[in-house]
Parts: C-alpha cells; sequence; structure tokens
C-alpha cells in the first residue's frame, strides 16, 4: 500500500501550527452580538421570582415562553428542558438568556432568581429514580459459584472526571432565510441540527449547522453542544441578530457533562488454576439530573464489565439512577473504564488470592476465537486479547522488572482491556450513516458529517479515499461539515469513525473507481457530469442482537489493549510517579501510524490523570474546583515515558482491516496502575488513587506500620 | 462568573510618594504587582475589589541587594528575579527553591515576593522560607516607614498586621548560619499550589549550640496562615528526639480538609517532613553537647 500506513502530513496541519486555523471565537458577523445564560445556584427546587436588577434597555432577555417549539434538548429520552420552566433539577441549570453587543454590559447585568429549596439527592446508592436498567445474563451463576474453588468480593468506586478540552464550548447562531444557521465546536453536527428542529418548531432545510474547527472534545462535545446551540438560537430569533455563545472555563466546567462517577460490585467465583467460574457484577452510575446519554453510558459499561474474559456463567446487573447534579454525559470510554478498572483490579486480586501470576490467570481466561462474551458474541480470528497481553509482556521485560522491584518502593502492574468499535448492538442499523464522495477535477472530495476534533478525521479519511481510487493523498478534499452539503454520516463518537465512515467512504471510492475506469476525473466530467457516489450502512448478515435480552454481537468487533505501568511510590509523601507505560494495543490497521500512536499517548496520559490525579469536587451539588488552578489533570512533567506498540490482526470488515482505538487507553490507564500500587501493599479500589488514598490504605492495612499510625491519628 | 474588567479602575503609581498618596486618598484599593493571584479570582468572579493601584512600575522596589548584615529583596523582585540572583544563591538558597516550585516560567517573570506576602495565602510557597528565615517586613507610607517581624506579620487567615494605607516595600533577611531546608508538597510534578509546604534551618555553628533558635521550622498549608512551629523547635533543640518533636508537631497544627488535600494527609506528611529533614540533618554529636 502507498497511502494507507503512512505517516502523511495532516489535512488541517499547516493551519493549525500557523495559526490560520480559525476556531469559533475568531468568527464575527456584521451586527453581531453576545449571549449569557443565568443559571440557577440551588440544586433542587423551583423559581419562585426573578428580578432584573439592570436597565434592560439594549438588550435581548428571554426565559422558555420564548420557544416556538418544544422545551428539550432533543436527544434520547427528550427530558432535559432548554430551560427551566419552574422546576430546577441541577445547579447551574440554564433559566434566562441574555444578549448585548458589549460583552462587558453582559457580565455586569445582575439578576437575582429567589427560590422556593427542595431537598436534593446527591447520594446515588439512594436515589429512588432509575434512568435505565440493564440485565447481561449467561449460564447459570449457582452453578459457577459451585464448582469454584474460591469465592472473591470487591467493591469499586470511581469518580466524575472533566473533559477539559482546551477550547470551551461555543457557536455563533445567525437568524437567516427564515431559519437558524449555527456555527460551533462540536463532534455532531446533527445532534445539533435534530436538536434545534425541535426547540424552533422549523423542518430540516430551515437548520443548518456548520462545524469549525474544534479544540479537543473527547465526548465532552457529544450532545451539550445541542444546549448551547439552542441557548444561542433563541437569542439569535429574538434579537434577530446573529449571537455568539462562548462559555469560560469556569462556566464550561460547572455546568457541562462530566464522566458518570460508578460503583462497581464483583463477587467472582474462581478454581485454584484461575479459570472463572462465575462473574457476578452489579453496576450503578449516577446519570445527574436529567437521563441525556446515560442509558447507553450504561449499556456500553455494561457490556464490557466482565472484561475480554470467557467464564460459562455471568450475570451483569447494571442501573443508571437520577441525582441533583449537572448531567454526565459522553466521555472516552463511556461507561467501560469504570466496569474494566473494577473487572481488572478484581482479576489481580483473585491472582494474589490464589498465589497466581497475573499474567498467567489472564492467559487462562482470556477470550480467543470461538469463545463467546457475556452477551454470548461468538470471537473470531480478529480476537487478539492473548496477542496484546503477550506482547506488553515482551515488551516491557515485565517479569525480570518483578523480581527487580521486589522489595523495592517501585511497582510493576497490568491490565487487559477490550473496547468495541462503533455503536452498541443495534445503534449502526439505527444510525444507518451516509457518506459521499464527490468527484471534483482534480479528484475526489469526502462528504461526511463526522468531525475533525483533533483526532485526525480528515487525514485519515483521505488516506483511505486515495488508497482505494489509486490518486494521490492531496487529490482528495474533505468538505467542512455543513448539514447543508454533506450526508448523515452519524455523530463523531464511539470508535466508529475511521471503521464505520472509513468502511462506507472506501466503498464509495471503490465504485468511484470503477465508474472512472481509465478516464482521468476532468475527462469524466466533461463526458458524464457531475458524480456523486452515496453509501448508506449495511450490516454484515453474521452481527445478531437482541436488544431486548441483552443477547448477541454487541459490536462488530473490538480492539483490544495491554498496559504495564511501572510506579514508584515515595515514602514519605505517599506520591505516585509513574515511571513508564508500555501498551500494546490491535488497532485492525493503523491507517495513519503517527496519528493512532498519538491518540493512544493522549488517551493514556487522559487515563493516568483519571487514576491518580482528577477529582471533581462537589459541595451542594456544585463543582467548587471549577477552575485550572484547582482541577488537576497531568502535565508533561507527570507524563511517563510511553512506549506504545501497535498491532494489526485485521477486522474483515474494517477498511483495510481497520478498527476503533481511541477509547482503548481510558480503560486501561488506570488498572494498570492500581494493580502496581497493590502489588506495592496498597489496596486502592477507588479513583482516583491519590495520596491521600495511598496513606489511607496504608493506615488500614493488618501490618500496619505503628509510627505511622501514632502519627497519623 | 468572570468579573467585568471594564468596572474596574486600575490607577498608575509614578513614583512611591505617588503610591502613598493614592493609597491614603482612596480606601480599600488594592495595591497590585504581577497579578497572578488578582487574575485568577476576577476570572473565577470571587473577588470582590473593583479598584487598583498599579506598582509594576516603581523599579526602587524592585531590587535585590546587600545592606550591611542582612539581604534587602525588595517587594517587587520577581521570582524569576530571584531565581537568577547571585545574592540570594549565597545568603537564602532555600528562596531559590521555592521560587522555583512556584508556577511556570511566565508566574515567574510576574510574580512577585511582596505579591506572595500581600496576598497572604497559607499555601504561599516563600512564606514558610521567609518565617524560618526570621525576615522582616519593611512596610511605607506617606506616616514614614516601620518595621514588622514576618513572625508577627499575619493575624489570621489571609489577615495582617499592615494599616490600609500601606504598603510593602521589602523583606529583609538577617544572616542564617545553619543549613537551609525547603520540600514543597504539591498536587502534582509540577505548575501546582501546595497542599504542605515546609521550610527549616538548623545552625551548625558552635557558637550557637546554646541558642534555642538554632532550630528553626515553618509550616504553610496546615493553619490559616504560615507558622512557626515553635514548640516542636524547642523540642528537638531540647533531647532531639524526633518522635517526641513529632507528637509537638501534630499538637501545634491544626490542618483542615479542603479541596487540595485532607487533614489525616497533611499531618501525617508533616510529621514525615519534618523527619525526613531531621534524619538528613541532624548531628548527633551537637545534639550531645
Amino acid at each position: 500500500m502507498k497511502i494507507v500506513g503512512r505517516n502523511l502530513l495532516r489535512k488541517e496541519g499547516m493551519k493549525k501550527v500557523s495559526g490560520k486555523a480559525q476556531y469559533i471565537d475568531d468568527f464575527s458577523f456584521p451586527g453581531m452580538i453576545y449571549g449569557r445564560t443565568i443559571r440557577s445556584s440551588i440544586p433542587c427546587g423551583e423559581v419562585a421570582a426573578i428580578e432584573f436588577k439592570f436597565d434592560k434597555k439594549g438588550f435581548t432577555t428571554l426565559d422558555y415562553r420564548d420557544i416556538p417549539g418544544k422545551n428539550v434538548v432533543a436527544l434520547i429520552e427528550d427530558d432535559q428542558p432548554c430551560l427551566v420552566e419552574k422546576k430546577v433539577q441541577h445547579q447551574e441549570e440554564p433559566i434566562l438568556l441574555l444578549a448585548h453587543p458589549d460583552r462587558e454590559k453582559l457580565l455586569q447585568a445582575e439578576v437575582k432568581i429567589s427560590y422556593k429549596q427542595e431537598t436534593p439527592i446527591f447520594d446515588f446508592e439512594k436515589s429512588p429514580k432509575v434512568f435505565k436498567k440493564i440485565l447481561i445474563e449467561k449460564g447459570d451463576l449457582q452453578v459457577g459459584f459451585a464448582e469454584s474453588d474460591l469465592i472473591l468480593e470487591g467493591e469499586y468506586r470511581t469518580g466524575h472526571q472533566e473533559h477539559l478540552y482546551i477550547e470551551t464550548n461555543g457557536v455563533i447562531a445567525i437568524p437567516e432565510n427564515g431559519g437558524i444557521t449555527i456555527y460551533g465546536s462540536m463532534q455532531c453536527p446533527y445532534y445539533v441540527h435534530k436538536a434545534l428542529k425541535v426547540l424552533l418548531n422549523l423542518p430540516d432545510e430551515k437548520v443548518r449547522v456548520i462545524h469549525v474547527e474544534t479544540g479537543g472534545a473527547f465526548g465532552g462535545k457529544e450532545e451539550y453542544p445541542s444546549m448551547i446551540a439552542c441557548h444561542a438560537a433563541l437569542l439569535a430569533v429574538k434579537s434577530g441578530k446573529p449571537v455568539k455563545m462562548i462559555y469560560d472555563r469556569a462556566e464550561d466546567m460547572a455546568a457541562t457533562t462530566k464522566r458518570h462517577p460508578g460503583i462497581i460490585r464483583h463477587k467472582t467465583g474462581v478454581r485454584k488454576n484461575g479459570e472463572l467460574t462465575a462473574v457476578e457484577i452489579d453496576f450503578l452510575l449516577d446519570g445527574g439530573a436529567y437521563a441525556t446519554l446515560s442509558a447507553v453510558v450504561l449499556s456500553r459499561g455494561a457490556i464490557h464489565a466482565a472484561g475480554p474474559y470467557f467464564c460459562e456463567n455471568i450475570q451483569i446487573t447494571a442501573r443508571v439512577v437520577m441525582t441533583n447534579t449537572p448531567p454526565n454525559g459522553a466521555f472516552r470510554g463511556f461507561g467501560a473504564p469504570q466496569t474494566q478498572f473494577a473487572m481488572e483490579s478484581q482479576m489481580d486480586r483473585m491472582a494474589e488470592a490464589l498465589s497466581l501470576d497475573p499474567v498467567k490467570i489472564r492467559e487462562k481466561n482470556v477470550l480467543k476465537k470461538g469463545l463467546t462474551t457475556a452477551t454470548g458474541q461468538v470471537m473470531e480470528d480478529d480476537c487478539s486479547a492473548l496477542t496484546v497481553l503477550q506482547e506488553a509482556v515482551k515488551r516491557s521485560d515485565y517479569y525480570r522488572k518483578v523480581r527487580t522491584y521486589k522489595g523495592t518502593n517501585k511497582g510493576i502492574g497490568l491490565s487487559l482491556v477490550f473496547h468495541g468499535s462503533g455503536f452498541t448492538g443495534s445503534g449502526e442499523v439505527y444510525l444507518a450513516s451516509k457518506a459521499a464522495l464527490e468527484l471534483t477535477k482534480n479528484g475526489a472530495r469526502i462528504l461526511v458529517s463526522s468531525t475533525e476534533i483533533g483526532q485526525g478525521t480528515r487525514t485519515m479519511l483521505a488516506q483511505i479515499v486515495a488508497e482505494t481510487m489509486g490518486i494521490h493523498y492531496e487529490q482528495v478534499e474533505v468538505q467542512e461539515a455543513d448539514t447543508n452539503l454533506v450526508p448523515n454520516s452519524g455523530p463523531t463518537v464511539a470508535s466508529r469513525t475511521c471503521m464505520i465512515i472509513g468502511k462506507l467512504l472506501q466503498r464509495c471510492a471503490e465504485e468511484m473507481r470503477e465508474k472512472l475506469g481509465k478516464k482521468s476525473p476532468k475527462e469524466y466530467l466533461k463526458k458524464y457530469g457531475p458524480l456523486v457516489i452515496t453509501k448508506q450502512y449495511e450490516k454484515p448478515p453474521e452481527i445478531e442482537w437482541d436488544d431486548e435480552h441483552y443477547q448477541g454481537a454487541a459490536y462488530g468487533t473490538y480492539g483490544y489493549e495491554c498496559s504495564i505501568a511501572e510506579i514508584e511510590v515515595n515514602p514519605i509523601i505517599y506520591g505516585i510517579r509513574v515511571n513508564r507505560v508500555t501498551t500494546a494495543v490491535d488497532v485492525g490497521k493503523a491507517i495513519h501510524p503517527i496519528l493512532a500512536k498519538g491518540q493512544i499517548e493522549g488517551g493514556m496520559v487522559q487515563g493516568l490523570g483519571y487514576a491518580l490525579l482528577e477529582q471533581v469536587e462537589m459541595k451542594d451539588g456544585k463543582m467548587t474546583n471549577s477552575q485550572l488552578t484547582n482541577y488537576i489533570i497531568p502535565t508533561t512533567c507527570d507524563t511517563p515515558i510511553l512506549d506504545v506498540v501497535l498491532l494489526e490482526k485485521s477486522y474483515r470488515h474494517g477498511p483495510f482491516g481497520a478498527k476503533g482505538l481511541a477509547e482503548l487507553p481510558l480503560d486501561g490507564a488506570a488498572p494498570a496502575v492500581v494493580n502496581a500500587l497493590r502489588i506495592l501493599g496498597h489496596d486502592i479500589r477507588e479513583l482516583p488513587a491519590a495520596p491521600e488514598r495511598v496513606l489511607e490504605s496504608l493506615l488500614s492495612r493488618s501490618n500496619i506500620d505503628q509510627r505511622a499510625l501514632s502519627i497519623g491519628r | 462568573m468572570r468579573a467585568a474588567l471594564s468596572t474596574l479602575k486600575f490607577l498608575e503609581a509614578g513614583s512611591l510618594s505617588h503610591a502613598f498618596k493614592i493609597m491614603k486618598t482612596h480606601p480599600g484599593i488594592m495595591p497590585t504587582a504581577g497579578c497572578t493571584d488578582i487574575y485568577v479570582s476576577l476570572n473565577f468572579g470571587t473577588l470582590k475589589v473593583r479598584e487598583f493601584l498599579n506598582l509594576w512600575g516603581l523599579s526602587e522596589l524592585r531590587k535585590i541587594q546587600m545592606k550591611g548584615d542582612y539581604l534587602s529583596i525588595g517587594s517587587l523582585a520577581t521570582y524569576t528575579q530571584i531565581i537568577h540572583s547571585d545574592s540570594v544563591k549565597k545568603w537564602i538558597p532555600m528562596l531559590i527553591q521555592a521560587s522555583s516550585s512556584i508556577g511556570g516560567m511566565q508566574i515567574q517573570n510576574r510574580g512577585t515576593l511582596g505579591g506572595n506576602i500581600g496576598n497572604g495565602s497559607p499555601a504561599g510557597d516563600t512564606l514558610p522560607v521567609l518565617a524560618a528565615a526570621e525576615a522582616v517586613v519593611v512596610l511605607g507610607s506617606t506616616e514614614g516607614i516601620r518595621r514588622i517581624s514576618f513572625n508577627m506579620f499575619y493575624t489570621g487567615y489571609r489577615k495582617n498586621a499592615m494599616n490600609p494605607e500601606e504598603l510593602i516595600l521589602s523583606v529583609e533577611i538577617p544572616r542564617i548560619k545553619s543549613q537551609q531546608w525547603y520540600r514543597k508538597v504539591g498536587t502534582r510534578a509540577a505548575q501546582a499550589i501546595s497542599k504542605i509546604v515546609m521550610a527549616a534551618v538548623l545552625s551548625k555553628d558552635p557558637e550557637e549550640q546554646q541558642d534555642p533558635r538554632r532550630i528553626r521550622i515553618a509550616f504553610g498549608s496546615l493553619a490559616p496562615t504560615v507558622i512557626r512551629a515553635f514548640r516542636t523547635e524547642t523540642a528537638l533543640a531540647e533531647n532531639g528526639n524526633i518522635t517526641e518533636a513529632q507528637k509537638t508537631l501534630l499538637s501545634e497544627i491544626q490542618p483542615i480538609d479542603d479541596i487540595r488535600s485532607t487533614a489525616l494527609y497533611r499531618q501525617t506528611v508533616a510529621a514525615n517532613l519534618l523527619a525526613e529533614w531531621w534524619g538528613k540533618v541532624s548531628p548527633r554529636s551537637l545534639i550531645k553537647s
């Protein structure tokens, strides 16, 4: 292959490094004014009175009564209002909107809202409201436990995580052509399109959504842009002017979505030789105040809960519940980081209890061709759990390090994870994504709604098209995602862009190549006129999924990753230093190896933040550390040596064999680090594994260091 | 929500005497230098002050110089200046360690020693150094100049002994004939606010062996203000028993749970840091004599 597998220049690389790339706050339109959201300052209750403590002259102000259509942010359940009518369900909930030509005047405007307060629900274990429940059953748990030599239980907890994309959420809404046009930083233009149609009661063609260069997203710009776009659109419609809304960092952190906190309880039956006989998992997620995407986050988390392992008898019960906190949402990994942290911790605890090697217990149980997952999906040729495990063990020189680190303050731990590529279950069938390829004088233009959000969408898709058509990479252009110009290729999420959209484009390119024959694009256009080829997702016949019973092929395929973390614990300050992480990942095919490695490295550092540092502090349902000063993510100084090995076990329905990859490191980072800590004697079952938790684990150990205890208490 | 910057008044001091006059005639005005703390709180919407006095142009407050038997560091000396100063390196190297641990290069270029003192956060990174060094703060106003011992400077959480119209002019650091020690425990490897800061000095000068002040220990982030652990110092000076000293330390600090750490962690690590330092510096022979 000439183009796929090569490290070509990013399509927008020069623009980005030279500062020419235009992000949403760089845009301006004639007559543009600025919008601001007035938010709730209580977690639960009712709005009693609103008092404007400023001169409203020159301002556009509006509330829910100005909404022409339905007062919802249309997504799955349509339960989240765009603006509060009476009932407040969480802190920072939008109640009113203001706009003014002068940003400074906008910041000075004071609105006093009084409330009738009600008792909020913060403890999600005690929440009476369940958004979604899932049950996955395989075999017979009782038989499994009866066959076991050891039954081990464990409870694991994970906290919120903030995406912290560099560019905060922002959009510009322009009232035009009897409808609305939105420019914005986002992952999913058609989600925004759908939400605006419902809110403004407009037909398809009156709503136009245009994606502009986006400074990071990580799931944080999957569903939230619909909310901010709805707000800007309402202000634009009422004022008749273009309206720009850009959140500052504090507003973005306090008001927008986070990773769902979770509690995962395991009860596992295992034989002396390490073979799993029964896996019972109870998985609980905190959804926040509205359903938003929680049901699907729960679904992915539950399906991944038993890890890349085979067991005859599995039961996974899962539920996501309501609390009076800002809704939690999509975040890279989407439920799987929570459950696989728990499973991988449980695997190491079983190895420890049985005096088995953590590698051997995994080798004994890994999924292989012919074996079935928790939902009964039969593994095929590209199942590479064992391959990535063995590669990482070899590459990291694992066994030698286990020996040399013994008795020191250094530890080495591993995790083995998988991640389904594409939407869960029948998701891809429902999405029925379309991608198109247009013939140009010089080559071809890609027409998809899949967005470039820093991960390399444009570059990677252009490589697939160029390779397939047998033309140069430079001959392929990528149309900016604009709902007036591109078909709905679905959301840019779920490790699906390369595998699903890349495949659709490959099919378009194959047909285009055939149509062209020996003609050049120019000759073809002259003779036959314009040519656009559109392809729609077609479900491979062997992918069968039963949504009601959670049985069958949950995903077309899975990516696999083994991460080995080498850490060091400072005995004086209990600080954890990660010195090196070796990661072996099966990506099917690395279309652009540098970008692929970049995704794994970046994800690994984000995962290390989740593992060790990141903690959202909540008080009365409000994030109190919503600023970079106190929400701590890793810097370069905290970043270890990252050794990434890309393995390519081709998936037959992926473009050139490619699978999804960028969520894997979020699944694998935390358990690898926590397992390394466990080997050093710190049995930590809650993320982040901060120094404070290392100290607590030390104090609660049976072989307590008396001096540390006397000092500590 | 972020403050509307257009509503802020920013006065410029042409000279030091001008600055004194403005301080006197504008009650409630906040003197500023590098603004590294002010911008954070304006951005977060927590700073209610609306009138500021810009001192940045007063270069006479930026000097670092030897004045007889002490080192004078101007209140506007930036961390970058301190890090690169030969006099500071010779006289009080632990201040260089503290300054290097603050923020990144951009913050070090703007942040000043006077600002760290004036802001008065219990987590201020240079403050334990000044406490252990027994520095003197020089204050000025239209009424004249006065000196106050740094260890008497803070009166409560972000409260100090300054009169409202006074400005911090400089800090005077007496000679320390001792080994200096500085440790910062932050929330990550760099660019972090401290969870605990410790500075300590121990004199090895035989002439000072009877002086109870030969051991001086200060901590940040363990109480509403930076503190000197006076009773711990005495305990160590008396018998050098570290276990006893750790117990004493725990009785004289009041750490809290906050967004950066827990009280349990802070007290345990403070005791550990004390032991680490003592293990490295304690001269057994000196203790016996």
